[in-house]
């Protein structure tokens, strides 16, 4: 190691009893390593984190989340929030919560799909199983709060089950017929299906029996009045029929959640990632500067004139950054630039299949959680 | 339910049915956030498995009571963080308001100011050549 003159110097004035009685936080160096993921070349360096509350305990440092602390610092900025889009920034909070918000959101937050389907006729190209599999997974604008689980011995009835009719026809000597969910009938009034039943024991006084025993009709609760059920996009191509060929069916959509099937997943996903930070160690000019401009695909550096036909690269807009690493790739500007990672900011994004709007989702991930932390309490006391 | 032993109540393991990573990582960050805790970890025994197992171990406390600290304070936080969610988003959807209704005013008083100057445009009866 080199000892410079400013080294000497310092080393001369240094009197112990100037510093501090007590540090005052964390070292700059060690609170980078504590809240930023750098990306170097080949590998990201200090990923992990240290969760441990007396792990900076001899600079003099609480480590701790302390819920006071929390209820200060945690912030929510809402980005854009639409029918079926989100994105909002998460700060102050660790990776182990955004991971659980994200799993529930995907996999154990309810909604509906179509669980059974009946059918009666069949003479499309498609087969049954590729037919049936296809109508699982239209997503179903109906608020699952609104319904109850079918459970194995429960019977189909109208708090549990909502019943799509299916009937369409190509005739013949025409062209090719597609098929799209707006042709998905809702029947209120439940399955129309008669259930074969043993012998003609069956007198004509009582209703005669069906796939389902809907109780009274859904559009006559005042949830589904005016608003009917249906798919959340009419325009989703289910099959296509030849002339002749024919679809009669009938789908019956149960709650459930993504854990038992994707299908019931009420996001088409869910996900976060920590807010980039470009930092440009030195002065950046001429040259490089335009360099590192062309280098970047997401357009994160913009250029400044400083006068005299100089230019100096600025970083314009981080957050576009992908760490695509593309800068650090050139050896010139390796050195230049450092890619890091805010290690509790997070960027979420909620893309909602039209169930529930996604910051009612994200409400319900949170509840679902609670949820679970007051089961296990009350599973120990 | 609890594995521990009946000497010592400070180590303990609990295996927490139906359940996954999204409670026990959480659960674990909590339990590490805490000084009472020496050690705190958990793993998921076999894949096909519905359950983890948490190992707590603390400095003299009843690592149970430890764990319900734990989870207590998780869902402290949760609620927080909704209320905290719900005010952004309300916060947010004024604003959004805000911005739609002043855009569209700004939109009719353009164009009442291009119908006002077509009119004059109009009355002032220029002669064409």
């Amino acid at each position: 190691m080199v000892v410079t003159e400013e080294d000497k110097i310092f080393a001369k004035n240094f009197n112990i009893n100037d510093l501090p009685d007590v540090p005052a936080g964390l070292p700059p160096h060690l609170k980078v390593k504590q809240n930023r993921v750098v990306s170097k070349k080949d590998a990201p360096v200090d990923t992990a984190n240290a969760i441990y509350s007396g792990s900076h305990v001899f600079s003099g440092v609480d480590n701790s989340v302390k819920l006071g602390n929390f209820y200060e610092d945690f912030k929510v900025d809402v980005i854009s929030c639409t029918e079926t889009d989100m994105e909002f920034d998460m700060i102050g909070i660790d990776a182990a919560f955004a991971n659980a918000f994200r799993r529930i959101l995907i996999s154990e937050v309810p909604s509906m799909a179509i669980e059974k389907v009946l059918i009666a006729n069949n003479t499309s190209l498609i087969i049954d199983e590729v037919l049936a599999h296809r109508m699982g997974l239209i997503p179903i604008a109906a608020d699952p709060r609104l319904f109850e689980y079918l459970t194995e011995n429960d019977v189909p009835n109208e708090k549990n089950t909502i019943v799509f009719k299916l009937h369409v026809e190509c005739p013949k000597r025409q062209s090719r017929l597609q098929v799209l969910t707006k042709d998905l009938e809702w029947l209120p009034n439940g399955s129309e299906f008669l259930k074969e039943t043993g012998g003609s024991t069956s007198t004509s006084t009582t209703k005669p029996k069906t796939y389902t025993s809907f109780s009274c009709s859904q559009d006559s609760l005042p949830e589904f009045a005016d608003n009917p059920i249906t798919p959340s996009y009419l325009d989703i191509l289910i099959a296509k029929l030849s002339p002749g060929q024919e679809i009669e069916l009938e789908a019956h959509a149960v709650k459930g959640i993504g854990k038992t099937h994707a299908k019931w997943s009420p996001v088409g996903t869910a996900w976060y990632r920590m807010l980039p930070e470009v930092v440009l160690l030195k002065e950046v000019v001429d040259e490089n500067a335009e360099r590192l401009v062309k280098v970047c695909p997401m357009n994160v550096f913009d250029i400044e004139d400083m006068g005299n036909g100089r230019k100096r690269a600025t970083v314009a807009q981080p957050r576009n950054c992908t760490l695509c690493k593309e800068c650090i790739r050139d050896n010139d500007l390796a050195d230049l630039v450092e890619l890091r990672s805010v290690k509790n900011h997070f960027i979420f994004k909620i893309e909602s299949t039209g169930s529930l709007p996604p910051d009612v989702l994200f409400t319900e991930a949170v509840k679902i959680l609670e949820d679970k932390c007051e089961r296990v309490i009350a599973d120990l006391s | 339910m609890e594995h521990g032993s009946f000497t010592n109540d400070s180590h303990a393991s609990f295996t927490l049915a139906e359940e996954d990573h999204t409670l026990a990582n959480a659960v674990r960050f909590m339990l590490n956030q805490d000084p009472r805790v020496t050690l705190a970890g958990y793993s998921i025994p076999h894949p096909s498995l519905e359950c983890v197992n948490v190992r707590v171990q603390t400095t003299g406390d009843p690592a149970r009571e430890v764990l319900k600290d734990a989870c207590q304070e998780l869902m402290l936080m949760n609620r927080h963080v909704r209320s905290v969610f719900d005010k952004a988003v309300s916060e947010f959807m004024v604003e959004y308001a805000r911005l739609k209704a002043e855009k569209e005013k700004k939109k009719k008083a353009e164009e009442e100011e291009l119908q006002k100057q077509r009119e004059l445009l109009d009355s002032m009866d220029i002669e064409s050549n």
